[in-house]
């Protein structure tokens, strides 16, 4: 088979085969050098930012979050430097001996530390685990002392909130959370990211952009794996600004401390500007447990819990306001001319209008009544008269001129605007005219009419300042980290109403006596430390529709709203303080007493009273002259 | 056919350029050792060089029959690595069949199509032999898995028998029949091998995945640009986001370290050498030679083509080596062997 004479002539159609050969080779590669053309020189600028986006990764380091003090400069929240447990299972040879370790030294069960770390499958490699947030002092100690044993583990400091006292001031202050997705779309121009916190409500919201401070960072070259190779760039963080509340912390801390164990509202203005002294929603809920990331298991509760800790009761409740609404009765009469301060109407204890009967919580009845006695006494027969005279558009201009009805613009989400009704309004909302048998429930603050603590404390306010209605704010200014004023806060008029001379010291006069007149049903706010000027009110709650009530709970559900609204000091006003205890039954009893113990420790703070010591404070209470059955 | 040598030694240049500039943190000594399987492999080719190409009739059945031998060997006691099994473990090296088997092919066939074919040239019936001799080495390939050898060993095969007279009806027929098997064959695929067919149609289905080869290669030529980011400077590569960067992918590094222009003048070096290559089949002496060189032709176009439209994303990814730039001693040297017969057929085209 070995013979070389086997071999052929190389054939004549080579040459043709190899000619169309060299022809498919040619338009291969010209093939080949157009899409590295594309690819490198067209679309060079696209991939060479794609390699730039690979290379380089920012590790963020969050700025720490300004502080808030109250008014006088006592700290309300600051940020307090805090430890994260982190392990980086590539840096140690036997990452689970090691965790098995680090739980007995941490006293800690072992699964609940390998867990994680065997569940995290799509973790990119030397990506850290966080094993635990905002470990205690001693776990740091722990972790420290043993470092040598435990390859892998390591601690990162990072600024935690801290909301000093629990719940201080909550609802006003709000909380952080970790930003979610869709808050990151629109967010993200403003530098933030994944993982980031944010304030979610209150003050924490609003103020966000001044308490956020910047993040610094690294600019860090890494490989493939992730390790880093050296660091390109580092920007140092800057602190947020600091952020002083027109808050008193005291006044704020007696509001709470009167609230604790009960549902509703305190709100207290400074009538001279509308700056909010304290704003208590009960119950509340802890911000610090959103600052160091809520569980599932905990925002479940919150949310489920009946009494809703979440809501802002000041602003976001709409209850009847009662008998307080008188104050606006007495304010519109004297001004259309209804009533003359002293026009005498007769009370038997019930008033037939149409086919109904409105009754007086006071079955005897009042007797002869002016608009005084009215007040002082909450008579229900009087107002149901002047309610009629009025009419229900009159009485809702009034209450709307007051600012109650419409959202008082404080700088708060979700505030409510309560309701006034008015025929127009009743025309619109159910196409009925309105009738006048439904103009008396008005009067006495029932009915239709809802509003909030807070348009309560506004009202109260214009009333004690002569009209003014200013709009609450809570912030007085905002400061750099060395004190320099950024941005000061003032107050801001609403509207003022003018009043003819005499109104406003009549209804004044009668709010005084509400408290220091033996007869007044306000006898609770007593106090001989200062004259305080207010109205109680019992909102009806039998009414409330829809609300699905267990028959254990009835009992309490179904008891009335307590409300005291009132003003101190009655000669020369300064605060005003808007009360609501719900079921608390009268308010004569269950909330005029928390108003007077909020307004004692305003006027202590100021300097302008002395507070006796705690025990003779409990025995006045208990002195205090208890009145009638429902005596509103 | 000083030109093939002056191109080769261009060839090592660029390999040792590349292989460098990894070996910075990983892989150190890679481009010393490819050097020493270069020098290894220019003996063998010299050695090639020197034989009369017509030997090519005794030793072509031996050669196939220890790369079967051996391919057989690779798939019981083989060395495992990246997912399949393709190395024997010989002391100081280890040893890849698979490069071998594409120069058995082309041996095998060179001998079997050296007589003058039949007039109107060859039908399938015709060769049944030929299809015998590449059924074991294409299914041995395919098992380890090694699609991109395993496709090499069959396009390389219809390249040879197309050119050695295969009727053009016949092939049309086979390429039909090989159309209708492909659903059959996917069956057949292994999950990842799929998976890669599926991302080249769609590479940003996974990008961290099974996407992740192509889209780092198309970033990694991509940011070269024209002028490149110059020797050692090349990120992708450096910082190990490129995948097998200094074997598949190698054309990769050298596109993102040189850039357009670079590209360019190795793709006119590949080029030339085609050329070159098939001058040499147009001029040879007799059809024996024709045969073998237009084997080791068509064995070098086909991996370059396939592994530079890899790599810029043209075709699905197969583990197809960029020759004579690639790491690896087995291809090297299979190479420079080849180039070697190639020298051969060149330089005795005035002997009689």
């Amino acid at each position: 088979m070995i013979s070389l004479s086997s071999q052929k002539e190389v054939p004549p159609e080579f040459r043709r085969r190899t000619q169309l050969l060299v022809a498919l080779v040619c338009l291969v590669f010209v093939f080949l050098f157009g899409r590295l053309l594309y690819l490198q020189v067209l679309d060079g600028e696209r991939y060479t930012y794609l390699s730039e986006n690979n290379r380089i990764r920012l590790k963020k380091v969050p700025g720490t979050r300004g502080m808030v003090r109250d008014r006088r400069g006592q700290l309300m929240v600051d940020s307090r430097p805090s430890f994260d447990l982190l392990f980086v299972p590539e840096d140690s040879d036997q990452p689970e001996q090691t965790l098995r370790s680090l739980a007995r030294y941490l006293g800690r069960p072992e699964e609940e530390l390998v867990k994680p770390f065997k569940d995290d499958k799509y973790r990119s490699p030397f990506d850290e685990i966080v094993l635990g947030r905002d470990i205690d002092w001693r776990s740091v100690v722990v972790v420290e002392s043993h470092q040598l044993d435990l390859p892998g583990v390591s601690l990162r400091t990072r600024p935690r909130r801290n909301y000093l006292d629990t719940g201080m001031a909550a609802h006003l202050i709000g909380y952080l959370g970790e930003i979610g997705p869709r808050q990151l779309k629109t967010q993200k121009a403003n530098g933030y990211s994944m993982g980031d916190e944010i304030g979610q409500a209150g003050l924490e919201r609003r103020w966000e952009e001044y308490l956020r401070g910047q993040a610094g960072g690294q600019q860090v070259e890494v490989d493939a794996l992730g390790r880093r190779v050296r660091v390109l760039h580092e920007v140092e963080d800057v602190p947020g600004y600091n952020i002083v509340l027109t808050v008193d912390r005291d006044v704020q801390d007696a509001a709470q401390e009167a609230m604790k164990g009960k549902e509703g509202a305190i709100v207290a203005l400074d009538v001279r500007s509308g700056a909010v002294l304290a704003m208590v929603s009960a119950p509340q809920f802890d911000p610090n447990i959103f600052a160091r990331g809520v569980t599932a298991d905990e925002w479940r509760s919150y949310m489920n819990d009946r009494a809703h800790p979440m809501n802002n009761r000041a602003i976001q409740g709409q209850y009847p306001p009662g008998s307080t609404f008188k104050i606006v009765l007495g304010l519109a009469a004297l001004e259309e001319g209804a009533v003359q301060p002293d026009t005498h109407l007769g009370c038997a204890g019930a008033f037939p209008f149409g086919n109904h009967v409105f009754r007086d919580w006071k079955k005897e009845g009042h007797g002869s009544v002016d608009l005084r006695r009215g007040i002082v006494q909450s008579c229900d027969v009087y107002f149901y008269q002047v309610g009629n005279k009025l009419g229900v558009d009159k009485i809702a201009k009034w209450a709307r001129a007051l600012g109650l009805g419409e959202k008082t613009g404080i700088s708060l989400d979700d505030e409510k605007s309560g309701l006034i009704p008015d025929s127009e309004w009743k025309l619109k909302r159910f196409k009925q005219p309105w009738f006048p048998g439904e103009t008396p429930s008005i009067a006495i603050g029932q009915g239709y009419v809802t509003v909030t603590p807070l348009q309560m404390a506004v009202m109260m306010s214009a009333v004690a300042n002569g009209g003014t209605v200013y709009k609450p704010w809570f912030v007085k200014r905002v400061e750099s980290l060395d004190g320099a004023v950024m941005r000061e806060y003032g107050p801001e008029q609403v509207r003022t109403v003018t009043f003819k001379p005499g109104t406003l010291d009549t209804v004044r006069n009668a709010l005084a006596d509400v408290v220091a007149s033996p007869e007044g049903t306000g006898g609770a706010a007593k106090t001989p430390l200062v004259r305080i000027a207010g109205k109680t009110g019992t909102a009806q709650v039998t009414e409330m529709k829809g609300a699905t009530v267990k028959s254990e709970n009835l009992a309490y559900l179904v008891r009335d709203h307590a409300w005291f609204v009132s003003y101190a000091p009655a000669e020369n006003p300064e605060i005003a303080v808007a009360v609501i205890v719900e079921h608390g039954g009268h308010g004569g009893s269950a909330a005029a007493p928390l108003a007077k113990k909020v307004i004692e420790t305003y006027l202590a703070s100021q300097g302008e009273i002395q507070l006796p010591p705690e025990k003779e404070a409990g025995q006045k209470l208990a002195r205090a002259p208890m009145v009638d059955d429902r005596a509103d | 056919m000083v030109l093939a040598v002056a191109l080769v030694c261009v060839g090592v240049l660029t390999i040792y350029s590349a292989t460098y500039s990894i070996t910075e943190h990983r892989a150190s000594g890679l481009a010393m050792k490819q050097f020493y399987w270069f020098l290894f492999g220019l003996a063998a080719m010299i050695t090639a060089a020197t034989l009369d190409y017509h030997h090519v009739d005794n030793i072509a059945y031996p050669i196939y029959g220890v790369t079967l031998v051996l391919l057989a060997v690779v798939y019981f006691i083989g060395h495992s690595g990246g997912g399949s099994q393709r190395w024997i473990h010989l002391g100081f090296f280890t040893l890849q069949p698979s490069e071998l088997a594409k120069l058995a092919i082309v041996l095998a066939l060179t001998k079997f199509l050296q007589y003058d074919e039949p007039a109107g040239g060859y039908s399938l019936r015709n060769l049944w032999m030929p299809f015998l001799l590449v059924g074991p080495l294409a299914v041995l390939t395919l098992i380890q898995p090694d699609l991109g050898t395993a496709i090499i060993i069959v396009v390389v095969f219809f390249s040879i028998i197309l050119m050695g007279g295969l009727r053009v009806r016949s092939f049309l027929a086979l390429a039909a029949a090989g159309v209708a098997l492909m659903p059959i064959a996917y069956h057949f695929l292994k999950p990842y091998q799929r998976n890669r067919i599926w991302t080249f149609l769609n590479p940003d289905l996974d990008p961290l995945g099974a996407g992740y080869h192509v889209i780092q290669s198309k970033i990694a030529v991509g940011s070269g640009r024209f002028l490149g980011k110059g020797f050692l400077n090349g990120t992708q590569n450096r910082l190990d986001f490129l995948p097998a960067q200094h074997t598949d992918f190698i054309f990769a590094v050298f596109a993102e370290e040189w850039g357009f222009i670079g590209c360019m003048i190795l793709l006119v070096l590949y080029f030339a050498f085609m050329i070159a290559g098939l001058r040499v089949v147009a001029r040879a002496k007799d059809r024996i030679g024709a045969i073998l060189a237009f084997g080791v032709v068509s064995m070098f176009l086909w991996q370059a083509v396939i592994n530079v439209a890899m790599v810029t994303g043209l075709l699905p990814v197969v583990g197809v080596p960029l020759p004579l730039l690639s790491y690896g001693g087995s291809s090297m040297v299979t190479m420079m062997v080849a180039v070697g017969f190639l020298l051969s057929v060149s330089m005795r085209r005035f002997t009689f």
